[in-house]
């Protein structure tokens, strides 16, 4: 039984995409519980990756496979699951600010977080501070992670955390903040909760806001 | 072939430690090198100094101008930094950069103008930055007409189409290298540049895409490139694309490179 969980993640690991749906229907068939297929293969995969991503060992291009190819595997479980199991581990809100329409770094960093198991909500590019503020109010994310890859909109994300205090929501929402020009000194300095220095490292920082493992 | 030098750029860990601590010696020697190396004009930018942008840039482009006689090219993201550098730029520069976006336009455009400057054009609006190659021509049309509205010549515009990725695209080079061609043969006179660190971000051996990129946009009739002259291998990639396609008489510009240990 785990020696299927284990080819389920090493084949997620090597992001073999054509190879993933049998052995998950194998792993189905022998009646391992879909939960754990997701957890202890698919989620334990990306775990891996993001660390091998972390580490440089592995490639973008290679991240992004081993993404597409855990996503088919779970497209199969999803309508399976019943209960805790079917409960995400947190959802989080994602977009770039204002008067940047810069996506590819936000885009990894969701594909990444949805591999680790949240929900995740993209609200796109060129965010006014009033929408990510409505978003916020009207999702109730455990967090909100904010991108901007140019220094002439970095400022807005500290507009954002302001008024998402002044509007009374800073305690039911931790932020994270990222992007090429940030740092964490700055990230600290906008009052944000933690800063991701790339895709892996915005999971682990997203795992320890939300408070799991 | 029309080369602008990047390598004094405060995005760089090295140039931003120099600008920080007021190293004149060290932005000079970079400035010295790219202008050896065969660059055009000397990009110089201190973008990263959010707040103390313009007295930074304003301290790299004296040091620059006592050293190199070249041209510089302005690269700010802020149009009220590129004006208030302006006045003290010795030769008429190049700005980096404009693109559709209304106010970016307004406020650039007279400065082009006003300083007989040629500019860069990247193909992005206020909505998107054109990632296919319809939506990049689109823009680049949209771009001539502006530029040329303004009585801004034509030849003084230079079209940068963009490039994402190919990580995270696999065909994303592949949108720019036809979106060159198109632009080059749509609005005759105008010229195509590119940046070309970003095609490889992501991937190992990130120099040799770039220099593959690079001759593959050359050869599809890109006329200028925002890059590292330094770098011999790339510059090599560029003179012998430029040699292929017919550009080059009597190859005489590859050998003299060659014999001046220019490129590899």
């Amino acid at each position: 039984m785990s020696e299927i969980i284990e080819q389920i993640k090493s084949i997620v690991v090597a992001g073999k995409h054509k190879e993933i749906e049998k052995i998950v229907k194998a792993g189905l068939d022998a009646n391992i519980d879909p939960g754990a297929i997701i957890n202890d293969g698919l989620i334990a995969a990306m775990d891996i990756v993001g660390k091998k991503f972390g580490s440089g060992e592995i490639y973008v291009p290679e991240m992004l496979v081993a993404a597409a190819t855990m996503k088919k595997g779970l497209e199969i479980i999803k309508p399976l699951l019943t209960g805790d199991a079917s409960q995400p581990k947190g959802t989080i809100l994602m977009g770039t600010v204002k008067g940047d329409l810069h996506d590819i770094g936000k885009n990894l960093v969701i594909m990444m977080l949805e591999g680790a198991g949240f929900k995740v909500v993209d609200l796109g590019v060129d965010l006014s501070v009033d929408k990510v503020v409505e978003k916020v109010r009207e999702i109730k994310p455990d967090l909100l992670g904010l991108s901007a890859l140019l220094t002439t909109t970095m400022p807005e994300m500290q507009k954002v955390i302001v008024m998402i205090r002044e509007q009374g929501l800073r305690d039911s929402v931790k932020i994270m903040v990222g992007g090429a020009p940030v740092d964490s000194r700055f990230a600290e300095k906008i009052g944000a909760d933690g800063y991701g220095k790339d895709a892996a490292d915005a999971v682990q920082l997203a795992k320890k806001l939300i408070g799991i493992n | 072939m029309l080369i602008i030098g990047e390598r004094i750029n405060s995005s760089r860990k090295s140039i931003a430690g120099a600008i920080s601590a007021g190293d004149e010696a060290f932005i000079q020697k970079e400035a010295k090198l790219q202008a050896e190396a065969g660059a055009s004009y000397i990009d110089v930018n201190a973008a990263a100094f959010v707040g103390e942008e313009i007295e930074r840039l304003k301290w790299v482009i004296g040091a620059v101008q006592e050293v190199t006689d070249l041209p510089l090219c302005i690269d700010s993201p802020d149009p009220g930094a590129i004006r208030a550098v302006l006045p003290m730029v010795n030769k008429p520069p190049m700005i980096n950069s404009i693109t559709l976006e209304p106010d970016r336009l307004e406020r650039i455009l007279p400065l082009v103008v006003q300083y007989r400057a040629k500019v860069v054009g990247l193909c992005q609006s206020e909505e998107i930055m054109a990632e296919s190659t319809d939506a990049k021509v689109e823009l680049a049309g949209r771009l001539v007409e502006k530029v040329t509205g303004a009585g801004i010549p034509l030849d003084d515009l230079y079209i940068d189409p963009l490039v994402y990725p190919l990580g995270t695209s696999a065909t994303s080079a592949q949108s720019t290298l036809e979106a060159i061609e198109r632009i080059m043969k749509d609005f005759p006179g105008v010229h195509t540049t590119c940046g070309l660190t970003n095609v490889s971000h992501g991937l190992p051996a990130r120099k040799l895409v770039n220099r593959t990129f690079l001759s593959a946009c050359i050869i599809r009739g890109l006329d200028s490139a925002i890059m590292d002259p330094t770098d011999k291998l790339l510059y090599g990639a560029l003179k012998a694309a430029v040699m292929i396609t017919g550009r080059d008489d009597f190859c005489m510009d590859f050998i003299h490179a060659f014999r001046a240990g220019l490129i590899e």
